[in-house]
């Protein structure tokens, strides 16, 4: 295969946008599972109702993809605490057993995939939309709308998780839940409000990035699983339970897929978020970040 | 190591081994009067019934190889259609290759999804609890990844398989298929008795308990999660080796199947996982109730179905039915 | 074979950049009934922790009957004879009370094979025969804590390591937990207590170590250790 610094250069900057998109994906794994503890390996569920939903919006509704988002980040907030409260009362309560968390929310992945299978089918659904077939040229690397917005919207996201969980009290106290339940309870705070709060925050990032992904590529129920293992490489990359770590992560893992696919080959990357989660869970199972 | 102190423990006692013995001979016996049964009773029903019996047996299968390891150690395998298509794909290696029979595949696929077992029970080694199930989930994405980038074994595009000539005593090649599959499944289910009831059992249930108190206790905690993921890949791989003749076209899609992925799962979590019945008593009832279902719904509805249960098991009986069947003797003793 | 039934010299342990233990030595004699106290954080559990294998030290070397155990997993040094109890009460939940006590029993090979009615030997001994066949979830907190010596008992040991074998118990519980301790101790175990319970450590130990802040600061016979003026500080200045 022939290679250009052109070539490399362009897949770098599409790995760096990818990995925006992979970022908005992981905060939420990050926040409920690095943080709180709740295995939800059912976020990549969450992230495809999202996306069927903005696909829904506009082609029922005529409501614009960056709409949607505002109000799905808006519904998640709202109906995260009712969730919580369910995951609560079932699974968490009982606290004895990790392997029931971790099959619960199986199951729940595999439900929704399902149900939004006999739903919507198993086509691909893209949206139609003019401003995201845009390309800008920046010399021989060209940037398309469809990866720089989702890039945007993902840093503006993360941004905002940083700024809640360091900048107020209610995100200081699920800092320190995931430090250490007790200490919650000496500062006066409840811990299952700052969990509820957390989870809350972590579901209405799924939604936000389902419609990042469809913004960026068609998807089919089943392609959420594939996010599974890239939400999870990149938070336990990034620390588990950093937000700076796991963006940076994100654009590591980003970068590496999109050199991969185009030196190797595309079918290969799904492979690469894999392999390099088992090489760091065997290796350095702190992240690289850490100690 | 010499384990074989036969003086403590109910775990190991005289009458223990002697109630094993009896276990052993009747799961025996019943595996062969199924056999026979599945002959006699096929002859009226046609191909289709050896078509069903085939699917629910390798669930029985399945349910059971998946338990060794996440109902008696506790670690819980996501990849179950990675090492099922491991012996899938071993098959369609050697029969390409040599042209081998069936009965070399069988244990040809259970030494390779043996062997990945052994790899993801040294990964065991630094990962607990969660980032384990993450980590075979991972591999069984890696796997499927390599499969669909090998053109040799079909790739992404899948390869047919010929049915050999049935010959012998057999009607048809799906009859046979029906009735290695029950034999298999027979024989997984007696070395699950064995292993639950042996020191290694024993050892797996102190461990799945308490990692650190167990080893403090003198277990040698590696030692028997290697057993465990080593025997539970070698019967995934055995279960997926018949599988090419049985769909005679397999692609990734087929092999690493969601149904696989989800009811290998779902069976013993809902059957009960502590002890050998449960994943048997799961996989009996699912598979049939799904293969009877099928007639009338999709099977995409069977599969939401089979998620719900799950769900529901989990939630409000996590000792699976086994549990449900001991709390209503105990209620009314 | 030395006199000393245990012998650790320089044992370091680091947690990425904290030395949590500063060359510690420590030797002791079988038999022998040794204090370990320190306050919170001082590096006690992490001693002990390299004593029973839970972790690796990075410096030092750990003899035990004169076989080098440094870099031995837990379950071989639990097989050598060194047994432990957890400061919170671990036991296995998904087992019976004498499915716990077994545990030691079937994993740990000796000499002459246990007796058939060593389990309930042993159940007694703790007082929990009746509560057998019960789960270890419907027991109290003391007798949560004698399953844990029991399970330790049941492993045969030469060395019992009783972490916080006390705490949150009343006063009481304290002295059934350390007439327990006694009577492990008279048939020829020795017995390392690390306590915070002042008057039970005096009452038990035939000598005191001190260890802050990762070091070893005293060493010697209860009541001098206790006027020591480093421990003084330490102890009473909280």
């Amino acid at each position: 295969m022939y290679v250009t610094w052109d070539l490399m250069a362009n897949a770098i900057v599409a790995g760096i946008l990818l990995g925006g998109f992979y970022a908005a994906v992981a905060v939420g794994v990050t926040i409920a599972f690095g943080m709180l503890d709740i295995v939800n390996i059912a976020h990549p569920a969450v992230m495809m109702i999202g996306a069927f939903l903005a696909y829904l919006a506009l082609n029922t509704f005529g409501i614009d993809p960056m709409i949607t988002m505002v109000i799905l980040a808006g519904v998640g907030l709202a109906i995260g605490p009712f969730l919580y409260r369910g995951y609560h009362a079932l699974i968490e309560k009982r606290g004895d057993e990790s392997l029931q968390g971790l099959a619960f929310f199986f199951g729940i992945l595999f439900i929704v995939e399902i149900g939004l299978v006999m739903t919507f089918g198993v086509d691909y659904r893209a949206l139609e939309l003019s401003y995201l077939s845009k390309t800008f040229e920046l010399g021989a690397v060209s940037i398309p709308a469809r990866m720089l917005i989702p890039f945007v919207v993902a840093m503006i996201m993360c941004g905002l998780c940083y700024a809640y969980l360091f900048y107020t009290f209610t995100g200081r106290t699920i800092l320190a839940v995931a430090q250490d339940v007790e200490a919650v309870r000496l500062i006066g705070a409840d811990p299952q409000r700052s969990k509820s709060v957390a989870f809350s925050i972590a579901i209405a990032t799924g939604l936000v990035a389902g419609v990042l992904l469809i913004l960026i590529q068609p998807v089919e129920p089943s392609i959420g699983r594939e996010f599974i293992g890239r939400a999870f490489a990149v938070c336990v990359l990034g620390g588990i339970a950093s937000i700076t770590g796991t963006v940076t992560a994100a654009m590591i893992l980003g970068v590496a897929e999109t050199l991969t696919a185009s030196l190797i080959g595309p079918s290969w990357s799904p492979a690469i978020s894999f392999g390099l989660l088992l090489l760091t869970l065997a290796f350095r199972p702190s992240g690289i970040f850490g100690r | 190591m010499n384990m074989d102190h036969t003086t403590v423990t109910s775990g190991v006692t005289q009458t223990d081994k002697r109630r094993r013995r009896t276990t052993e001979l009747m799961i025996a016996a019943a595996g062969i009067l199924l056999s026979l049964l599945l002959i006699v009773v096929g002859r009226t029903y046609g191909d289709y019934f050896y078509v069903a019996s085939y699917v629910v047996l390798q669930f029985v299968l399945l349910a059971t190889a998946w338990n060794v390891l996440g109902g008696y150690s506790g670690y819980v395998n996501f990849g179950s259609a990675g090492f099922f298509a491991v012996g899938c794909y071993t098959t369609i290696l050697l029969g390409k290759l040599f042209d081998a029979p069936l009965a070399v595949c069988v244990p040809a696929a259970g030494i390779v999804a043996g062997l990945i077992g052994l790899g993801t029970g040294y990964l065991s080694l630094r990962l607990r609890g969660v980032f384990f199930s993450i980590a075979t989930l991972a591999l069984a994405v890696m796997l499927q990844t390599l499969i669909v980038n090998w053109s040799y074994v079909g790739g992404a595009r899948g390869v047919y398989v010929l049915r050999p000539d049935t010959s012998g005593p057999f009607d048809s090649y799906v009859q046979l298929l029906a009735i290695v599959m029950c034999l298999m499944a027979t024989a997984a289910v007696i070395v699950a008795v064995v292993v639950e009831r042996s020191w290694i059992g024993f050892g797996l249930a102190a461990l799945r308990d308490d990692e650190t108190a167990a080893e403090a206790a003198g277990v040698p905690s590696l030692r028997l999660k290697l057993i465990a993921t080593t025997l539970s890949g070698f019967l995934m791989g055995v279960a997926g080796a018949p599988f090419p003749y049985y769909i005679t076209y397999v692609d990734p899609a087929s092999a690493f199947s969601l149904a696989i992925a989800i009811n290998t799962i779902a069976m013993p979590l809902i059957g009960g996982t502590a002890t050998w019945w449960g994943p048997v008593v799961g996989a009996l009832l699912l598979g049939i109730t799904q293969q009877v279902l099928t007639v009338t719904i999709s099977s995409a509805a069977n599969l939401l179905i089979v998620g719900v249960l799950l769900v529901i098991f989990v939630a409000v009986a996590p000792n699976g039915i086994v549990g449900l069947v001991r709390k209503f003797r105990e209620s009314r003793r | 074979m030395s006199e000393f039934i245990l012998s650790a010299k320089g044992i370091t342990k680091r947690f990425g950049g904290f030395t949590a233990l500063k060359g510690v030595d420590f030797e002791m004699a079988p038999g022998e009934r040794v204090g370990l106290i320190g306050p919170n954080g001082s590096g006690k559990s992490t001693f002990v922790n390299c004593l029973a294998g839970a972790l690796t030290p990075d410096e030092g070397s750990i003899v035990f009957r004169g076989d080098d155990i440094t870099t031995l997993p837990s379950w071989k040094r639990a097989r050598a004879g060194i047994a432990r109890s957890f400061q919170i009460p671990r036991p296995f939940k998904g087992l019976t009370v004498r499915q716990n006590i077994e545990v030691p029993l079937l994993f740990i090979p000796r000499e002459n094979a246990p007796k058939a009615d060593e389990v309930d030997r042993i159940l007694a001994s703790i007082g929990l025969l009746e509560k057998a066949d019960a789960s270890p979830k419907s027991l109290s907190q003391v007798e949560l804590r004698k399953l844990e010596l029991g399970r330790a008992l049941a492993a045969h040991p030469r060395l019992l390591i009783a972490d916080e074998a006390m705490a949150g118990l009343s006063d009481g519980e304290v002295v059934e937990i350390v007439e327990l301790l006694n009577r492990l101790n008279e048939s020829g175990i020795a017995i390392i207590m690390i306590e915070h319970i002042m008057k039970a450590v005096l009452a038990f130990s035939e000598r005191v170590i001190v260890i802050v802040a990762g070091e070893k600061i005293a060493d010697g016979e209860p009541h001098e250790v206790m006027k020591h003026p480093e421990v003084e500080r330490a102890y009473l200045g909280q």
